[in-house]
């Protein structure tokens, strides 16, 4: 007897566990409930905290099937202090200790959070005896799935909009899985992939796993809570697509309140988009509690999901916590990317710039205060988007592998009070 | 105006496993008189209780959400097809 199964988030029928992500009888997406009596007695802190540093150490609280063996350490990223971030984000020096980036562009095997979900749905397409794995996705999500079936033995079947980012591609490609192109956006292939999961039966992630797949996005948040010392932030900044993510975040944060774990707290959540495809913003800052879709025009590939199933939910938790929602147009998204890079050593994809640039608007619009403890949830990796930085840095002319060449490079390009060890000789020869 | 809907697995209980039909109807309203009278158990999962379009049901005209081609005013033209596919989130970020 397992201690979760399917329940309708919205009429309440319970489905037991199997493959299927939506209620027949009022069509609405299934979630895992569990049995947190239950758990109660199994749950500490202390128990997790001995166990290796990965998302498995909360298997409690994941939907995984009986005798699971996790074959990856997937998760458990650091949680980095950004205190140069926060001091150009506020403009003043004062709270820079309470900001935090929860790195996610490290996250293996394939440097996006997705692998903490597909490390879920995979343990459950291997207990419902599927054979093929599958998925639509804006490239992280296809690296997840490729990379784990890899590891799995499961065979794999992605299917991507055709304008991907070339190295969410290759990064696909290099697992064996079989990719197909598809002419349409995102909203598309997702709206594809449900047909097709209904006539094959493949164990389509973010179709029929669904309800399985998304728990996994809990970890990040149960991670979060854990290396603050088990303490819930004030903050949290979390860029959204689909609008899963900061609905899970918000859920493990009240199963570590439900269990005892942390002391509960009023976390305010806020969520980032990209002005190109900003339905969920977009219904926050009009106060609408419904989605109308958008045709995403975004380098923010990986967020552009116009007709967000997640949205309606994500709307809900930003606003009952009394958070708030922002959106960044593409520049923005660029300059973001850079002074998280420049001033944190993280560099983060468009997604993170996204995350990022919309933190800035909310210290600005003083939604997020210095004093607060917020933390930026950054969920992928900009190795995988580096052509959203094409043409900003010039390729510059090679110099000759002489000291002298260098010298004179340096003396070129550089006002003699950036360079100090080459002033006070400049000064002492009254060049 | 015949116009074809395709009926994901999900509902075909509810139409005794009926998965495609073709029928006359000039709007979405007209499309689910037409649907309420062959199939009366769908009815509930296609509209909430006031009678509006299920928040997690997406209809499809051609492969287009039909939000973005006027939605309840949509005039079918002949030989559309009409997918009515459940909301799925995921993918990204």
């Amino acid at each position: 007897m397992s201690h979760y199964e399917l329940r309708c988030r919205e009429c309440g029928r319970t489905w037991g566990n199997q493959p299927r992500s939506i209620c027949d009888d009022c069509f609405s997406p299934l979630e895992v409930a569990y049995d947190y009596d239950a758990l109660r007695a199994s749950v500490s802190r202390e128990r997790i905290s001995q166990r290796p540093p990965n998302m498995w150490r909360y298997s409690e609280l994941l939907p995984l099937p009986q005798g699971f063996e996790p074959r990856l350490p997937v998760g458990f990223t650091p949680l980095l202090q950004a205190p140069r971030l926060a001091q150009q984000l506020s403009g003043t020096s004062a709270g820079a200790k309470n900001l935090y980036l929860k790195n996610d562009a490290v996250c293996l095997p394939t440097l996006s959070f997705k692998d903490r979900v597909v490390a879920v749905a995979l343990s459950q397409a291997k207990a419902f005896g599927f054979d093929t794995v599958s998925c639509s996705s804006t490239g992280n999500l296809a690296n997840a799935v490729a990379a784990h079936a890899a590891r799995e033995g499961l065979k794999a079947w992605i299917f991507i909009p055709s304008d991907l980012e070339p190295a969410k591609i290759l990064g696909t490609n290099v697992f064996g899985a079989k990719v197909v192109r598809i002419a349409g956006n995102y909203d598309q292939v997702n709206r594809l992939c449900s047909q097709i999961a209904d006539e094959h039966r493949w164990g389509f992630v973010n179709v029929n796993l669904r309800p399985y797949y998304a728990e996994g996005s809990k970890t990040v948040g149960f991670e979060i809570a854990e290396q603050l010392g088990w303490r819930l932030p004030d903050n949290v900044v979390c860029p959204m697509a689909g609008g899963s993510l900061i609905v899970k975040i918000k859920k493990a944060f009240d199963e570590l309140v439900n269990l005892g774990l942390v002391e509960g707290k009023e976390v305010k959540f806020f969520g980032a988009q990209a002005t190109g495809c900003s339905p969920i913003s977009t219904a926050v800052k009009t106060g609408s509690s419904e989605i109308e879709p958008q045709k995403p025009v975004t380098i923010a590939r990986s967020l552009a999901i116009g007709n967000p199933a997640d949205g309606h939910y994500a709307i809900k938790v930003i606003k009952g916590s009394g958070g708030w929602s922002e959106d960044v147009s593409d520049p923005e998204v660029i300059n973001s990317i850079k002074l998280l890079a420049e001033t944190e050593g993280v560099f983060t994809e468009t997604a993170g710039g996204v995350t990022v640039g919309t933190a800035r608007k909310l210290w600005r619009q003083d939604r997020i205060l210095p004093e607060e403890t917020t933390v930026l949830c950054i969920t992928g990796n900009g190795l995988k988007t580096t052509d959203a930085l094409a043409g900003v840095y010039e390729t510059e002319a090679a110099i000759a592998p002489k000291l002298a060449e260098f010298e004179r490079y340096l003396q070129g390009t550089l006002r003699p009070s950036d360079i100090p060890g080459v002033i006070a000789e400049a000064e002492a020869v009254g060049t | 105006m015949p116009i074809t809907v395709q009926i994901p697995t999900a509902l075909r209980r509810h139409t005794a496993g009926v998965g495609s039909i073709t029928c006359a109807a000039s709007n979405l309203g007209e499309l689910f008189s037409v649907l309420d009278e062959k199939f009366p158990d769908l009815k509930p999962h296609l509209r909430d209780d006031q009678g509006q379009v299920r928040r997690f049901l997406n209809i499809y005209v051609n492969e287009e959400d039909i939000r973005f081609l006027g939605g309840q005013t949509y005039a079918f033209q002949e030989g559309d097809e009409v997918l009515l596919v459940p909301s799925i989130a995921g993918g990204a970020p």
